[in-house]
């Protein structure tokens, strides 16, 4: 079946269809991760977003069970040069295009995707819609540059209840914007006792639950429409209470701190980027995804002190508070996919929560 | 940390002549690390044996060294240069190997000479098998289990504890004869005793084996600062039990998921911050295709053969960054040169997939054994890109030149089990086995189990086979000619099916748009803007290669290296396109070998990873519509090129294509020749076994025969007798009219090699190479001498006037190279080859003429007067020098040694000093041999070869050399009262030859052919024993008297005073 990208400006990329037979809009971006396709489409941060791959050969190996990210995959669509009808792989239970098709997301192949990927690099993102044809193609046009981003994703990706995961280590709050699986994993191996919690959870609500540190995870969209976050942590500062900010969450501690975030022209996707310890002088390549960044001129207006940089493009990737117990990062430690070059940024957390425990600065009133 | 400045003067060691194993990447490495180097502001002394190299060309260093690398000569170097650094990562095992002896030997502490990059406990810890097992139990990281064994009952304990299967190796035995994988008890108890048996000393290597286990390579940088990064990781589509060098690979790996790839990432990257590297390395994993259970196999702690792969499929340049990182640059300080934006300390991003096949030297060694396995045996390699498997898979497929257009075989119509047969023997062909095997309707599972090849590729070959038959069943259907196109399929095996022209097709595909754009390689998936010159072609939407104003200039390169076209004509190559700059074109470069100079895109203007087809040339010239292409730089792959690209309306450039034919086509030529009257060997074509007699009785004995559709010297040989004859038209010719034999007479004579330049006006010529060897042996194994030494001015002239008068009749434009043979008083024209050369490189070198450059610049229309040349020959140089070919013997079980008028060598040495001997002495031990001034010979020559055999029996004895012989000779040595040690003929009781080789005895074998009755097999084995003993095997006599004379130049002879004898005395 034949299966068409529309573009916000006016571009047509004619392929064909596989997954989901719906259709589907969302912001076009682009990944350059060779590996990790099924961590990428169940990553919550990729909500409401179409994912491109640069690579061209997708789904060599299949789904298998461990490599989810979360349960619900948000994204609203797949576009790849290939997909692989005859995957293999051990793991392996099932091909990516059926896989797609019983999660319901559209996937788009057989287009020049790298042609996609450089009019994504020279425009920005883009607006498009997966359509299954080409009639109406003005009026998608239209109504694509009609409509603005779509916001508030991050409500559609987060928890809407509490849920525990009991261990016997520090308690660890993850306030969940879209949290990928990977962190609660990279929590778990660390013994500690999590709470995972919606979005909008209140700093009370999450003071009640006498948490030893708080982790703001990762999630999709703009950090500025996340205005109860923002407020929450502010309160969650002053009361000492240990943060760690990974990405969305990284963005979030920037604001409530007082520092700003901008929209990127493409931002950072993929598993090479790499990115430099301003106190050790050390580099570590890391898994990024983020349209959003922190500008750096705005940490003049904050508590925070810049500790991590991108190499490539100077952009802020770590922050940490000058006086309270946090800091943030913009890359992703917990990788999946990725290298696994900053797991240590989860130690370095539980450093934190141990001297904040002992110096006894924290408090729950 | 910026670089250093405490040091100023940095000694680079190159990897020596080309050998299997160790090839020209090692050139591509070198010249990028010297001129990264230079930039940096260092003084570069460059020293490497090996002249055909861009790295030995005198601009790339500021002082180059054509010298052994031999701790004696580099040390000379060491104490005149004073570096204060040594590179030796570089140049491949032979450069690290030279740094351990330079350390152990003590002069690098004594010149205060510091190893730059990776530090010598490292090269240690990675290479001594023990150290390296002891590191990878201290990091946690697995070996397969093993140990050495010395009777049934440690062996037993040993498969009790780790399980079947496992690998039996007896120690001390060539090749592991008597050893074998074992899968279960029964096997056990059969191959453990025959292993035990088989070893000298009675011990066999018992490893767990890990044969059929996905095979995967990471290419790792890191630098001072411990920064670690993967540059490119590669999955061999063989598994494990297939050397690396000998495996088809992809880049990236296809059948990982990212818990895969980072298990080996981690783990690759955990090892060389264990080790310290300070530089590239090579870590291969094998990772088992039913669990994540991985094993390190084994690291190379420098550049290699796969990091030259690695920087090709990525554009990272790796050799580069390398030796930045020595002088202590880390990778976050240095650009990454491809985006010019971005930083080198980065992990590619592909968005596209390659393809390496290797090379093999089978078409020339027929008799070798094909089978693959943990010996190398690849000559060279190609690449190619494409965005799918299938694509990138049968692009580098027609880039072989094996006249394989897709996945076929020339072989027809076998049955299946014959089918599988061939496949579980897992030969060089296997590729091509296993589509037949798919046609035939063998599952992809069966295959699976015969060959553990992952059935994710196994798959994807059996989508070619069912696109071909669609392909078959809609003749002119547009839309399965895209599908196709798309999946790499040639014009030539479309056209086939279809049955239509292929030019035909072409047109119509160029009608209806089905055409390939050019994609740009730029490291990062596009993610940056780049402005790397270096594309692909594929059949998307998007070009990517824009045309700029300036008129260009196509080069044509020489494709993968194989014996008989080597390095040497891509060095020619890179010169061209310099040439083609310098005289203000845009050079653009199609070539298809990763591991050379002239496939660096920094190298020319544009370059196209292509395969050098016509199809694919096609498309880039449309593309870039140049001014014409260039093809006589590229060896024969271009030369073969031109007729069909000149049919298709381009223009060849420099000697045209009518030349060419007449220096090619066997009666046109020969009627030039006699137009300008220059002599030739009488000689005639035979359509029968009976006009091949009447021939040679015709023009006398000894003949030189060979089918006439063979190049090169294959199947070549020289008939003294007519019962040889007849046995030669019976074994190796088939003759019939389709398929005749040539039938020449052989000139016994002195060889001269002459290389040439002519403009059409004026033919300017270099220098002149006189052969050592007599006729008969291939030019290219042949040691050539410059200045000649031998020849009368007389002669001199001859070949003078009759290689003007040769360019000038064939109308050269460009480079010419015509083999003389003098005889007798006259000299006589064997072959004239209207392209550039092996000698070219050499000749370049030695005589300071840029021969190529020159060449291109008449080709391109200024002539040789306005360069400053004019017709005639060169004033010779006072020097002397000898290039001396190298072999990979060793390598190539089963392939005879002797030399003959089929090419055999890999690559080349060159010597040079005051006088043949000295010359002769540095070109020797540059090949590798080791000349002790005392030891002992053993002659075993041919009754027509015994007299002169004798007279060099004299002298070696003379020398102080210990003779030994079979009985035969030395019944007749013994005659002229020299004493001889007698050994057995192969098969005799007591002491035999064999023995004698194989315990390292002799120093030296004299063996020479004896050509008839039995198929000389007794020689064939004393040569392949030489071969596998490393023992120093001469099988022409020419080559032995000069090794003699060397010999002699070295050693004094000790004579004791005569005795007083009465008699005699004389008064005054």
């Amino acid at each position: 079946m034949k299966r068409y990208l529309i573009l916000e400006d006016g571009t047509i990329f004619n392929g064909l269809a596989f997954g989901s037979q719906r259709e589907s809009s969302g912001e076009v971006v682009f990944t350059t991760s060779m590996t990790g396709y099924q961590e990428v489409l169940t990553d919550p941060s990729y909500c409401d977003q179409i994912i491109v791959f640069t690579y061209p050969l997708i789904g060599n190996y299949g789904i298998n069970r461990s490599d989810y990210e979360s349960i619900r995959p948000a994204t609203s669509g797949i576009i790849v040069n290939e997909h692989a009808e005859f995957p293999s792989h051990h793991e392996g239970m099932q091909s990516l295009s059926s896989w797609l098709t019983a999660k319901d997301i559209p996937g788009l192949y057989g287009i020049d995707t790298r042609k996609l990927t450089r009019k994504i690099r020279e425009h920005g993102t883009l607006k498009g819609k997966l359509s299954n044809t080409i009639d109406n193609a003005p009026e998608i046009i239209n109504e694509l540059n009609a409509s603005p981003l779509i916001v508030n994703q991050v409500m559609k990706v987060s928890t809407k209840t509490p849920y525990h995961l009991p261990n016997s280590g520090y308690r660890v709050v993850v306030v969940d914007f879209g949290v990928k699986s990977g962190m609660l994993r990279e929590l778990s191996r660390r013994l500690c006792d999590v709470i995972v919690v919606p979005f909008n959870t209140s700093a009370a609500d999450i003071i009640r639950l006498q948490p030893d540190g708080v982790l703001l995870s990762n999630g999709p969209g703009d950090p500025k429409e996340v205005q109860p976050g923002i407020k929450m942590i502010q309160e969650l500062l002053s009361h000492n209470i240990p943060i760690l900010g990974i990405c969305l969450g990284h963005q979030l501690l920037a604001l409530a701190c007082g520092a700003d975030t901008e929209k990127l022209k493409f931002g950072h996707r993929g598993s090479n980027h790499p990115v430099k310890d301003l106190s050790t002088g050390k580099i570590a390549l890391t898994s990024q995804n983020h349209g959003y960044s922190v500008t750096e001129h705005s940490l003049a207006h904050s508590d925070l002190e810049l500790t991590h940089q991108a190499v490539n493009d100077g952009t802020v990737e770590g922050l940490k508070h000058k006086v309270k117990p946090a800091f943030s990062i913009q890359y992703h430690p917990e990788a999946s996919p990725g290298p696994h070059d900053s797991n240590v940024i989860f130690d370095e957390f539980m450093s934190l929560i141990k001297t904040t425990k002992k110096e006894g600065l924290m408090h729950y009133a | 940390m910026p670089k250093r400045h405490d040091i100023r003067k940095i000694l680079v060691i190159g990897s020596g002549p080309i050998v299997i194993g160790q090839a020209a990447e090692f050139d591509y490495a070198g010249t990028q690390a010297c001129q990264a180097l230079k930039e940096e502001g260092y003084e570069v002394v460059l020293v490497n044996s090996n002249p055909a190299t861009i790295m030995t060309d005198p601009n790339m260093a500021d002082k180059v060294y054509i010298e052994p690398l031999t701790l004696e000569f580099v040390s000379r170097i060491i104490r005149q240069e004073r570096p204060d650094g040594l590179l030796a990562t570089l140049g491949g095992q032979t450069g690290l190997n030279l740094a351990v002896e330079l350390s152990d030997s003590g002069i690098l502490k004594e010149y205060n000479v510091e190893l730059l990059g990776t530090k010598l406990h490292s090269i240690q810890q990675a290479e001594d098998r023990d150290l390296f097992r002891n590191l990878m139990n201290d990091l946690n990281e697995p070996v397969p289990e093993s140990a050495i064994v010395r009777n049934m009952d440690e062996a037993k304990a040993f498969v009790e504890h780790n399980g079947y299967p496992v690998i039996i190796r007896p120690a001390f035995t060539l090749g592991g004869t008597g050893g074998g994988i074992v899968h279960n008890e029964e096997e056990f108890l059969e191959i453990t005793p025959a292993g035990l048996q088989a070893s000298p000393v009675g011990q066999v290597l018992i490893e767990k084996s890990i044969a059929g286990f996905k095979e995967i390579e990471y290419e790792v940088m890191r630098d001072k600062n411990d920064t670690a990064i993967v540059v490119c990781n590669m999955e061999n589509i063989d598994p494990v039990g297939i050397h690396t060098g000998d495996s088809i690979v992809v880049a990236p790996s296809q059948t990982l998921t990212d818990r895969d790839y980072q298990l080996l990432r981690n783990a690759s990257l955990k090892i060389i911050r264990a080790l310290e590297i300070e530089g590239g390395c090579n870590v291969q994993l094998a990772l088992d295709p039913k669990s994540s259970q991985y094993y390190i196999i084994e690291v190379n702690p420098r550049v290699s053969r796969s990091s030259a792969l690695a920087s090709k499929a990525t554009g990272y340049p790796i050799a580069k960054l390398a030796a930045k990182i020595a002088v202590g640059y880390t990778l976050d300080e240095v650009k990454n040169p491809v985006t010019g934006t971005t930083y080198a300390c980065f992990e590619p991003a592909l968005d596209y997939i390659v393809t390496k096949i290797p090379r093999w030297p089978f078409d020339k060694f027929e008799g070798a054994n094909r089978k693959l396995g943990t010996q190398m045996k690849a000559t060279g390699e190609v690449m190619a890109i494409g965005r799918n498997f299938e694509e990138s898979l049968l692009k580098a497929v027609r880039s072989l030149e094996i006249s394989a257009y897709h996945l076929e075989t020339k072989e027809k119509q076998q049955t299946k089990s014959q089918v599988e047969e061939n496949i579980l023997r897992a030969d060089d062909e296997r590729l091509f086995f296993i589509a037949e095997a798919l046609r035939m309707g063998i599952t992809v599972e069966e295959i699976h189990e015969w060959t553990k090849i992952d059935p994710f590729f196994l798959e994807k070959l059996h989508g070619i086979i069912l696109l071909e038959n669609r392909v078959k069943e809609r003749k002119n259907d547009l839309s399965i000619l895209q599908k196709a196109k798309e999946k790499g399929f040639s014009d030539r095996w479309i056209a086939k099916a279809w049955e239509i022209d292929e030019y035909e097709l072409y047109h119509m595909r160029k009608n209806e748009n089905v055409m390939p754009v050019f994609k740009m390689v730029d490291t990062c998936a596009a993610e940056f803007e780049s402005a790397t010159p270096y594309y692909y072609g594929t059949y998307g939407e998007e070009d990517e290669s824009v045309i700029t104003d300036k008129k260009s200039v196509v080069v044509l390169g020489s494709g993968p290296i194989r014996i008989g076209q080597g390095i040497e004509f891509d060095y020619a190559t890179v010169h061209t396109v310099w040439a083609i700059q310098e005289a203000g074109y845009e050079a653009i470069i199609i070539n298809n070998n990763p591991e050379t100079v002239s496939t660096d895109f920094s190298m020319s203007d544009k370059l196209y990873f292509e395969p050098l087809t016509v199809e694919d040339v096609m498309h880039v010239i449309e593309h870039e519509n140049p001014e014409g292409v260039i093809v006589q730089f590229g060896g024969q792959t271009a030369i073969n090129l031109s007729e069909e690209l000149e049919r298709r309306g381009i223009k060849i450039l420099g000697t045209s294509l009518d030349s060419m034919d007449l220096a090619e086509d066997r009666e046109r030529f020969e009627r030039v020749m006699e137009q300008l009257e220059i002599p030739q060997p009488a000689g005639k074509t035979a359509f029968s076994v009976t006009d091949a007699v009447k021939i040679a009785s015709s023009i006398g004995y000894p003949v030189l025969v060979r089918p006439s559709y063979v190049l090169g010297g294959r199947a070549m040989e020289i008939v003294y007798q007519e019962s040889e004859l007849l046995q030669y038209m019976e074994n190796a010719a088939r003759v019939n009219p389709d398929h005749p034999v040539l039938v020449d007479r052989y000139l016994e004579g002195k060889e001269i090699e002459v290389d040439a330049i002519s403009d059409g006006n004026d033919v300017f010529i270099p220098g002149m190479m006189e052969h050592i060897e007599r006729a008969g042996v291939h030019s290219g194994d042949s040691i050539a001498v410059y200045p000649p030494q031998t020849l009368p001015e007389t002669i001199k002239q001859k070949i003078i006037d009759r290689t003007i008068s040769i360019a000038k009749g064939l109308k050269i434009i460009g480079l010419l190279n015509i083999q003389f043979v003098w005889h007798k008083e006259e000299v006589y024209v064997l072959e004239v080859n209207p392209r550039s050369s092996r000698t070219v490189p050499f000749l370049s070198k030695i005589t300071g003429v840029p021969m190529a450059n020159v060449a291109t610049k008449v080709i391109l229309g200024e002539s040789l007067q306005t360069q400053g040349y004019q017709t005639g020959y060169q004033k010779e140089a006072e020097e002397v020098s000898v290039k001396v070919p190298v072999f990979s013997f060793a390598k190539l079980r089963r392939v005879d040694t002797y030399l003959g008028p089929e090419m055999k060598s890999t690559g080349e040495v060159m010597g040079r000093d005051k006088n043949l001997q000295k010359a002769l002495y540095k070109g020797l031990i540059a090949s590798g041999m080791k000349i002790p001034s005392y030891g002992t010979v053993l002659f075993t020559v041919a009754d027509k070869d015994k007299s002169e055999a004798l007279e060099m029996v004299k002298r070696f004895y003379e020398i102080g050399y210990t003779i030994m012989a079979t009985e035969g000779t030395a019944h007749i040595i013994e005659k002229e009262g020299i004493p001889v040690d007698v050994v057995g003929k192969i098969g005799s009781k007591g002491r035999n030859l064999l023995d004698v080789i194989r315990k390292g005895e002799v120093q030296f074998v004299v063996n020479t052919l004896t050509k008839g009755k039995i198929p000389a097999r007794d020689g064939f084995r004393i040569r392949r024993e030489c071969a596998e003993g490393g023992v120093v095997c001469l099988t022409n006599l020419d080559t032995s008297v000069a090794l003699l004379e060397v010999l002699e130049s070295i050693s004094f002879s000790a004579h004791a005073l005569s005795s007083f004898t009465q008699n005699e005395k004389v008064f005054v």
